[in-house]
């Protein structure tokens, strides 16, 4: 008997499991492959434009997958850096063998963390509520709470041309069972497309054709806890090369051979990542397209071939790759592909990841319609949590959509549901400005101190830099430039200005050309880089904060404006019919969380809010 | 919201045909309780009847019947309109018998909130038909129907496509930084995207000055000392025009003694009994309400003695009023010249004389000159036209404001985005297409009864 029993050990389950057993509980992780436990399927990168920013918050919240990723990346680069503070976000190339590797040897030496190699084929279920699993060899597994983190496995079928082989992902078993159980149990599945492009042999790819793309020069980590502990100098690089016309038509004239264009695949491919033919046929007058070619590992010889994922024949596909500038001679290790799986309609399930039909049943990653590795951690860690908290009787913790891009993803996965594998985007983010990747701890850490999920030393460090960020701030409003010679000629050196006598350091930091470097050249601030970002972000951007922080404020009334659980929409006269279906699919907690589900528009809205008001005084 | 109002849609005086409103679930069923015609329960959608209303058997009136079936009526739901024959008793015992029958009295506004709730017009057409209700003027109301035809709806729309096209670009630039190919939103395209709107928006602001004037009308107060003909002056312009009323409350929160219409825009004279009744006009100017009375004015008429030598205090009076908002009338000039007119060249003014009426006609071509008041009318009409509008227009052009300050200083784009999102919010609660809690509540208070 296990406290909580994870299926599935992709990047939602390694983090559920993880952060279960860390809470105390006795947790099991079932794999249908031990080796494959923390495996890169798709691309050999983490992180990216926003996804680099859940990394942190994962790891902010006691998570695995920025430690891992610190310590087994080829290369890494901290993404949008010349831009603004809130939109930079770190992304590396992890090698597809050490990551794993690592991520195994943490899992095993968490205490309380059982791992086990079986296939889950079904759940035991009794009053609506989950009590465990069943695997493929019929054994039951009895627990108080079951996360399904099943990632693509789930009816899995990969598709290259017109041929269709029922498999997970790299020809991994896949389960047929599971989704027909769920669907028996009265869950609604949809169906899902993602693909992954060609992997190229290194020794066949002439790289000096390409353009190639450098790590970062700056150290950087995604823990919050790790200093940099690699050598900036000795990288991998990745490389740019270019689609061109004979690429182009190519794929024109083998369309119809496309298990897409060909009508041979039913699910919902993304559109943030669209399949090479998708690209040609859309933006048709797009005379070329950018690709990546990014190197997998240093154990072996295969490079990942970004942009380029295709449904096309394998003949099709070596004459496509072959065209491109540089892969002339290529040798294709592996053939992209398609692959379509069962996943639950995310609007079954509730904030905290429990399901709302199956009690204690938690589902992360993308079982719940989303896509890649960081979304599946940011959910995977909630789901743990939660699970864990509903076991120890406690409130669920529900991230706000101004606490956390978690927060974001899992508000708009429960209330507009989704028909096509979900991504984070910054965009998806009205509050991005206070979501920084710099942040993350500063956000998260003290729930995850009251959780139980960070230690204490963590959280004494994060109380220092709390206190150290207010001396600071406290210490440039409060001491003033005094103009002198040496002053004037550092300014003229620099180009700048000369401010007037008496200016605050604070108000002279305001300004656009001065940063807190420039300002650690004229006065002496004995802080750490981090203190410093911090304080010169608030600093230059408390126009822009403050009003982040009054929209806050404003959503917070309407988050507050709670929808009884037992409305009944049926009653509400005057909705428009699409919203009634709606809200009574989502059942949205609050007002505001109604507001945001698509279908129910503003009218809607008055007419629940005049409906509430009414039955609410009368009661 | 689900029960069945009533109102009396037309105005309820003695005339040929009055019409009773009915909606809601049960219009159809109600109205037939008391009609004659018992085709009425089943009749298609869109048909008029003919027969009697009765109350049991004594016959009120005989009177046609629109039907108009759910959804494809003014409220979205079951509409019935009884067109009555006229005459304010008549129309009122249909009105009581169709109360008696399970009709509750429709609120002010409600027809149109029904309309707005369920889905069938925008806030802003909402807005306007309220607008067309009230208007005063021909003008006023054809700018309410240019608005109901969402006109204004439309200009807005497009400006919103426009800034959102321009995020979108944006937001992909900071999702997909590596993408070269995609267009970079730089400073220097900032700068053109941002010149581009300002201009949009500030046309919809003038045009909203304008779409004001054209609803409340000017504002005219008239000032001078003590006995230079102010209220001759007054008196002629009303008299003249056969004023339209007295005493009615205006727009602002002044007593308007009299207004006029002056090609087809009113004239709503503020009583400036504050600044008329005291003998030293200039020592009343510190008196707040005088103040007030020429800061809230559109239009100050400023009257002088032709025969008299401009007073000191007279020329502080002048020096403290808008320029731009200034007609200085110089009254008496059937007698001798003294007053020096070379200190009012910079000045709009006027000569004339209240005895022989001579030159009160180029005051009026003066006043329509000033305001463009030939131009506004025939401009196409889409304007915004009340406080909540004029209010959020103002905020969006202040968040552009602020995304040119943020430019300036050289901020990243993905921070001056900020403001221009907002102000893309703002566009969109104008326009109704985003969602604020109290804004519902708000609108349709100061709606009217009836439609």
């Amino acid at each position: 008997m296990y406290d909580i029993i994870v299926v599935g050990g992709g990047h939602a389950g390694i983090e559920a499991s993880h952060i279960a057993a860390v809470l105390g509980n006795k947790t099991l992780l079932i794999s249908s492959n031990l080796n494959n436990i923390g495996d890169m399927p798709c691309n050999p990168s983490i992180g990216g434009t926003a996804k680099g920013i859940i990394v942190r918050e994962v790891d902010a919240l006691g998570g695995l997958m920025g430690k891992i990723a610190d310590v087994s990346h080829l290369q890494i680069k901290m993404l949008n850096n010349s831009k603004g503070p809130a939109v930079r976000s770190l992304r590396c190339q992890a090698d597809k063998i050490t990551y794993p590797k690592k991520m195994q040897e943490a899992l095993k030496n968490t205490e309380n963390l059982t791992i086990k190699e079986a296939m889950v084929e079904d759940l035991i279920v009794e009053n609506n509520m989950v009590k465990g699993v069943i695997t493929k060899l019929g054994e039951k597994i009895m627990a108080k709470a079951v996360i399904l983190t099943t990632g693509t496995y789930l009816k899995g079928n990969i598709l290259v041309g017109s041929t269709n082989t029922p498999s997970g992902p790299h020809g991994e078993k896949r389960c047929d069972n599971l989704s027909d159980c769920l669907k028996d149990y009265g869950l609604k599945i949809i169906r899902l497309k993602t693909g992954t492009p060609q992997r190229i042999k290194a020794s066949s790819i002439d790289f000096t054709k390409m353009q190639e793309e450098k790590g970062d020069l700056t150290p950087w980590t995604f823990s919050l806890d790790n200093k940099p502990s690699y050598d900036v100098h000795n990288q991998h690089s990745c490389y740019l090369l270019y689609t061109n016309e004979v690429t182009h038509q190519i794929i024109r004239d083998n369309l119809e051979k496309s298990a897409m264009y060909g009508g041979y695949a039913t699910g919902i491919g993304p559109r943030y990542c669209p399949s090479i033919e998708d690209k040609i046929v859309r933006f048709s007058d797009k005379p070329r397209h950018q690709l990546f070619l990014e190197p997998e590992s240093l154990y072996y010889d295969e490079w990942y071939l970004q942009g380029f994922s295709t449904s096309m024949p394998v003949d099709v596909q070596e004459k496509m790759v072959h065209s491109l500038k540089g892969l002339e001679k290529a040798i294709i290790t592996k053939y992209a592909y398609a692959i379509e799986y069962d996943a639950i309609d995310p609007l079954q399930i509730k904030p905290s990841l429990e399901n709302k039909i199956l009690a204690n049943l938690y589902t992360a990653g993308q079982i719940n319609g989303t896509s890649g590795y960081e979304e599946a951690a940011g959910q995977g860690i909630m789901a743990g949590i939660n699970a864990s908290l509903k076991l120890a009787g406690k409130d669920e913790f529900i991230l706000k959509r101004s606490d956390a891009y978690i927060g974001v993803l899992i508000d708009d996965l429960v209330t507009k549901g989704t028909i096509e594998p979900y991504r984070m985007l910054t965009s998806r983010a009205e509050f991005r400005l206070l979501l920084r990747h710099d942040n993350a701890d500063l956000r998260l850490r003290e729930y995850a101190y009251k959780i139980g999920t960070i230690t204490k030393e963590q959280y004494n460090n994060l109380l220092i830099k709390k206190e150290q960020i207010k001396q600071l701030e406290e210490y440039l409003k409060n001491n003033y430039l005094k103009i002198n010679d040496n002053l004037k000629e550092i300014f003229k050196e620099n180009n700048l200005d000369l401010p007037k006598n008496n200016m605050s350091y604070y108000d002279l930091l305001k300004r656009p050309e001065i940063s807190i470097n420039f300002l650690s050249t004229i006065i002496n601030i004995d802080y750490s880089n981090e203190v410093k970002e911090q304080v010169e972000i608030m600093t230059k951007y408390a126009g822009y904060i403050n009003k982040a922080y009054k929209e806050v404020e404003k959503l917070k009334k309407l988050e507050e404006k709670e929808i009884p659980e037992d409305i009944d929409y049926n009653k509400v006269n005057n909705l428009a019919s699409e919203a009634k279906q709606k809200l009574i699919k989502v059942k949205p907690k609050t007002i505001a969380q109604a507001s945001r589900i698509s279908g129910v528009n503003p009218a809607d809205i008055s007419v629940l809010t005049v409906y509430l008001k009414k039955e609410y005084n009368r009661r | 919201m689900d029960d069945t109002i009533v109102a009396i849609a037309t105005a309820l005086t003695a005339q040929a045909i009055s019409i009773i409103r009915v909606s809601g679930s049960e219009a159809i069923f109600n109205v037939a309780k008391i009609f004659t015609n018992k085709n009425l329960l089943n009749t298609p959608s869109h048909t008029i009847l003919y027969g009697h209303i009765k109350d049991n058997d004594e016959v009120i009136d005989e009177v046609l019947v629109n039907v108009m079936r759910s959804p494809k009526t003014y409220t979205k739901e079951d509409t019935v309109e009884i067109n009555c024959h006229g005459g304010i008793k008549t129309t009122q015992k249909v009105l009581e018998l169709l109360l008696k029958n399970g009709c509750r009295m429709a609120e002010a506004g409600e027809f149109t909130k029904r309309a707005f709730l369920n889905g069938r017009i925008s806030l802003l057409e909402a807005e306007a038909v309220n607008d067309l209700i009230n208007a005063k003027t021909d003008a006023a109301r054809s700018l309410a129907i240019n608005n109901v035809d969402g006109l204004l709806t439309k200009k807005i729309r497009n400006l919103r496509d426009k800034m959102a096209k321009i995020l979108a670009n944006i937001e992909v630039n900071i999702d997909y930084p590596e993408y070269e190919d995609e267009v970079e939103v730089t400073h220097e395209l900032m700068e053109d995207y941002l010149k581009d709107i300002t201009i949009n928006l500030k046309n919809i602001v003038n045009g909203s000055q304008n779409g004001r004037i054209i609803k409340n009308g000017l504002n005219v107060a008239i000032v001078g000392s003590p006995n230079v003909g102010k209220s001759s002056i007054l008196n002629y312009l009303l008299d003249e025009e056969k004023a339209i009323v007295t005493d009615i409350p205006g727009t602002t929160r002044d007593i308007v003694e009299g207004s006029i219409t002056l090609n087809g825009i009113m004239l709503n004279f503020i009583d400036t009994a504050g600044i008329r009744e005291t003998n030293d006009i200039v020592e009343q100017i510190g008196v707040n309400k005088s103040k007030k009375i020429l800061k809230e004015a559109d239009l100050i008429l400023l009257v002088l003695n032709y025969n008299e030598l401009i007073k000191e205090e007279e020329k502080e009076l002048i020096k403290s009023i808008d320029k731009n908002k200034l007609i200085i009338v110089i009254n008496k000039n059937d007698l001798e010249l003294k007053i020096n007119l070379d200190e009012l060249k910079d000045y709009d003014y006027v000569l004339g004389n209240t005895i022989d009426l001579d030159g009160l006609d180029k005051l009026k071509e003066k006043i329509i000159d000033k305001y463009n008041l030939g131009d506004i009318i025939y401009n196409d009409m889409a304007y915004l036209t009340n406080v909540r509008q004029i209010d959020l227009i103002n905020k969006a052009l202040e968040e552009i404001n602020n995304a040119n300050k943020a430019y300036l200083e050289n901020m990243p784009i993905d921070i001056i985005e900020i403001n221009i999102k907002e102000a893309w919010n703002i566009l969109g609660e104008l326009i109704g297409d985003a969602y604020t809690d109290e804004l519902v509540d708000n609108i349709f208070s100061n709606f009217c009864l009836g439609k």
